[in-house]
């Protein structure tokens, strides 16, 4: 047990409460490294918060968040980015009139700790220029790089989102319904990104759309009412008549 | 991927000078050289176009929406009077004096105004401005009160250009001085620094979410736009051997506003333009209509929120896509 090494992202108990409404109910999670790994539930489960809660955007009620063994529930979110904490927004949180690269690069500067200087010009920061600008030729943007993120298509604009996040050369990714939104006949290119993630990098997915969960995780956690209700491969999942009723029961009601 | 790429090249030059930028500084010594007159006028306008700059880095870059700058402006003001006024005359060491002062207030009053968000910030900044409008209202043993400073004996730059009746001095001195300090504004806004400002005004949350140490870069932002702001108080003040309590007060804080939203926010240039298009109305407007010049000033505003969101800038950028 101790020889082993720790998940890349664990809960312990986490909770969060407003009030009467519980949105985390003593959650006990483990992400494992290189983990393609969904968590899944229906509307109001408390998914978001629960990125929010583990990304630093909310203080837990109780419980603690552990990044790579180490406890981080005390530190403020920009301490968690520096640990490889990074995520993505299920609502585009971009810097919109700024051009593509430059989201990138604004990124990058921070990850490298050069964003807060003052004597160079951001533009002789050659090397995360060029760095921004690769990555956007990985992901297919590059022919749009000095345009601004405003004036794309919406699908391209999600895979600005994951290119921030990306930037920051996270060991732990969490993607917030990475297809959200996006016309199914763009929703190729938001798939095949998240397909091509490096394999060393462990991705937590949170999302709506089925499709795309069974054919991008190997694990999967069902969320419902802030609670875990059942964890397992796809297989399991799909087999398990508790998920059916409550989260695809829902879904076929529709 | 080579280094060549016409993309990365681009963005890495967007520091470079271009030749429009001396446009505003050819006007300058047009306007020397075409209007003697009118010297007095132009040395106002200069200080003020380094106070609209000074507005323009916190409003326009950072996002932080202030209706309390003239707290900066009167401290540097008051700062370089009262030195002038008890026996320190020496213009540039007294710049620098009420340049640090006015830094310190917008560093201890940032520290507790940027914690907060909306409208309660812009609350704040206003109390911190009327805060320091009635102290010197009351310590009239010191700034003159209600009467204004009195009796500032400013000596010759260097030692050797006297301000002189016709404002020739004081324009060269004013020009000068907002010359230097465009210089470091626009090497600031170019920054890593300064670009990180501008994600800040654009998406706040994202820039916690890359880990961004928000909180301290707006109150570095903050704290050195105050001290462009101190810098103006004085330049006014010293080049018209005169401060009152219209240096702190609402409607100077206002006025700049309005003045860089007609010229463009978050351009850098928008000072350079709001500023003499604002006071030069002013100017004639108060000339033709004693009274009623505000209508006029109220009517452009008017104008400008309605048909050309992004001030005269913006629409020169409309016109030219």
């Amino acid at each position: 047990m101790n020889a082993e090494p720790p998940p890349a992202l664990e809960t312990r108990g986490l909770s969060k409460s407003f009030g009467a409404l519980t949105v985390a109910n003593a959650i006990d999670f483990r992400l494992e490294r290189g983990a393609r790994h969904a968590l899944i539930g229906p509307n109001g489960a408390g998914k978001t918060s629960f990125v929010e809660l583990v990304s630093g955007g909310l203080r837990p009620s109780a419980g603690n968040v552990l990044l790579d063994g180490a406890d981080v529930t005390q530190l403020p979110q920009a301490a968690r980015v520096k640990r490889g904490l990074a995520r993505t927004f299920q609502i585009s949180a971009l810097f919109r009139r700024l051009t593509m690269l430059e989201n990138v690069t604004l990124a990058i500067a921070e990850r490298d700790g050069v964003a807060g200087g003052l004597l160079r010009p951001a533009g002789r920061h050659r090397a995360v220029i060029e760095e921004g600008f690769a990555l956007l030729d990985r992901l297919g943007l590059a022919d749009e790089a000095l345009r601004p993120v405003a004036a794309l298509a919406y699908g391209r604009q999600r895979l600005v989102e994951i290119a921030v996040a990306l930037a920051l050369s996270p060991k732990v990714l969490l993607l917030d319904e990475p297809a959200a939104g996006v016309p199914s006949s763009e929703s190729g290119i938001v798939i095949s990104v998240v397909e091509r993630l490096p394999a060393e990098i462990a991705v937590l997915i949170i999302e709506h759309d089925m499709d795309l969960v069974f054919r991008l995780a190997r694990r999967i956690t069902v969320l419902v009412q802030g609670r875990i209700l059942v964890e397992g491969t796809p297989e399991e999942i799909a087999a398990d008549p508790r998920v059916r009723q409550v989260y695809l029961g829902e879904r076929a009601r529709r | 991927m080579s280094a060549a790429e016409p993309a990365i090249d681009s963005f890495a030059r967007r520091h470079r000078y271009r030749a429009l930028e001396a446009l505003p500084w050819l006007a300058a010594l047009l306007a020397y050289v075409l209007l003697p007159g009118y010297l007095p006028l132009g040395a106002q306008i200069l200080a003020m176009i380094l106070f609209a700059l000074s507005a323009d880095l916190v409003l326009g870059y950072a996002g932080i929406v202030t209706l309390g700058h003239a707290a900066f402006f009167g401290t540097g003001a008051y700062t370089a009077g009262i030195l002038a006024a008890h026996g320190w005359g020496e213009p540039i060491t007294g710049l620098f004096a009420g340049a640090a002062a006015a830094a310190l207030v917008g560093l201890v009053s940032g520290f507790v105004v940027l914690r907060t968000t909306g409208l309660t910030m812009i609350m704040q900044t206003l109390v911190v401005a009327s805060l320091l409008y009635e102290a010197a209202n009351k310590a009239s043993w010191l700034t003159g009160g209600d009467d204004g400073l009195q009796g500032m004996q400013v000596w010759p730059i260097f030692g050797l250009f006297r301000f002189d009746l016709f404002g020739r001095t004081a324009y060269w001195y004013c020009l000068a001085v907002l010359f230097l300090c465009w210089l470091a504004t626009r090497h600031l806004v170019h920054s890593p620094f300064g670009r990180s400002l501008t994600g800040i005004r654009e998406n706040v949350r994202r820039m916690h979410a890359i880990g961004a140490p928000v909180g301290r870069r707006r109150l570095v932002a903050y704290t050195i736009s105050a001290f462009f702001a101190g810098t103006a108080g004085a330049l006014i003040a010293q080049t018209t051997a005169f401060v009152g309590l219209g240096f702190l007060n609402l409607e100077r804080s206002g006025t700049v506003l309005i003045m860089l939203i007609i010229g463009g926010v978050g351009r850098l240039y928008g000072a350079f333009i709001g500023v003499p298009l604002y006071m030069i109305a002013q100017d004639r407007f108060s000339s033709i209509e004693p009274v009623y010049w505000y209508f006029w000033i109220g009517l452009l505003m008017v104008v400008v929120v309605v048909f050309a969101r992004g001030g005269v800038l913006g629409l020169f950028e409309r016109f030219a896509r």
